[in-house]
């Protein structure tokens, strides 16, 4: 299941690569093609910040993942580099369930 | 047009650039192969997303919809929605790139952000397209090596939680999310988007309100580019 999940998706993200590189221009300078597809990944990658932040199975909670998640955005407003920005927010967390 | 040749000046410039996009998204990769790993994915399904999938944001999505309990399905779609905006960057490479249809079968999975970002505002087609294929090249095999790494280094780890892994996706969806946040309506539809991905939480299948979202952003795009 998890591979056939795994091996769909990845030849689904080819698919949309490819139909870029061949479709004809004009389908994709479509106004409404252009101004949706680049909000599509603000509103996802906002989305899976907050639920994977403020829940746990079906309930929302507040727990130490919060704060680590105020950590990184602190991180991204001081520019520090992705891999800083992600381990800071697990240090954090890992810390705050220590004490 | 500038003409086919590259400046030897030029070509070192380009490659030099394009090895430094390729050690950054490495260092990036080591937290995607980790993050997955600890999300149940086998160390061969985290390889073959980076290698097959090639495209840093879905694998993100797919791995933290699956760790946070959601089914692979959910995982898949929200991987593939996120992948739309390749399509827009095939777009604006098409007419740099060479046109015979193997070439084009290649290219298209070096399609991502990054190639896109170093191979458009060039100073000719062969700048363009030099940029394009070392960028690509750099980051495809540091990415995998990256994944690789970080997913062995993980594997044997007794319990993820208590490093902070749990804390780790929502910080790699902010730092994709941080640079396409630079005016007011992105910003809107951010805050927008997560609550209301909150408000369905409690109420449907896991990953599902991640699909609500994307479908709610796609009429309010359609309706806005009426207006």
């Amino acid at each position: 299941m998890m591979w056939t999940g795994v091996l769909v998706a990845c030849a689904s993200c080819y698919v949309l690569k490819l139909a870029g590189l061949s479709l004809p221009a004009s389908v994709l300078q479509d106004a409404r093609v252009q101004r949706t597809v680049p909000l599509v990944p603000v509103a996802l990658l906002a989305a899976l910040i907050a639920t994977q932040t403020f829940s746990t199975g079906h309930h929302l909670v507040v727990d130490v993942r919060t704060t680590a998640l105020i950590v990184a955005i602190g991180m991204v407003l001081l520019r520090a580099p992705f891999l800083v920005v992600v381990a800071s927010a697990a240090a954090t967390a890992a810390l705050l369930r220590l004490l | 047009m500038a003409s086919s040749s590259i400046t030897s000046e030029t070509r070192r410039g380009v490659i030099r650039d394009a090895l430094g996009i390729g050690i950054a998204t490495g260092a990036y990769a080591l937290s995607f192969g980790a993050i997955s790993t600890v999300a149940g994915l086998s160390l061969l399904q985290t390889c073959a997303l980076s290698l097959l999938m090639f495209t840093g944001a879905s694998q993100f999505a797919l791995v933290g919809v699956v760790g946070a309990g959601g089914s692979v399905w959910a995982g898949a779609a929200t991987a593939a929605l996120l992948g739309s905006r390749n399509a827009l960057y095939g777009m604006r490479l098409a007419s740099l790139l060479d046109r015979s249809r193997w070439r084009r079968i290649a290219a298209a999975h070096f399609v991502i952000d990054e190639t896109t970002a170093m191979a458009i505002a060039r100073d000719s087609v062969a700048e363009s397209r030099l940029a394009f294929w070392a960028t690509g090249l750099a980051v495809f095999a540091l990415w995998n090596l990256g994944t690789l790494i970080g997913a062995l280094a993980t594997h044997a780890l007794p319990d993820p939680k208590v490093l902070g892994f749990d804390a780790a996706p929502p910080a790699a969806f902010l730092a994709l999310l941080a640079p396409r946040l630079r005016a007011r309506e992105p910003m809107a539809i951010a805050l927008g988007a997560g609550v209301v991905a909150l408000v369905c939480l409690p109420f449907v299948p896991s990953g599902v309100p991640l699909l609500i979202v994307a479908v709610l952003v796609a009429i309010f795009g359609i309706l806005r580019s009426r207006g």
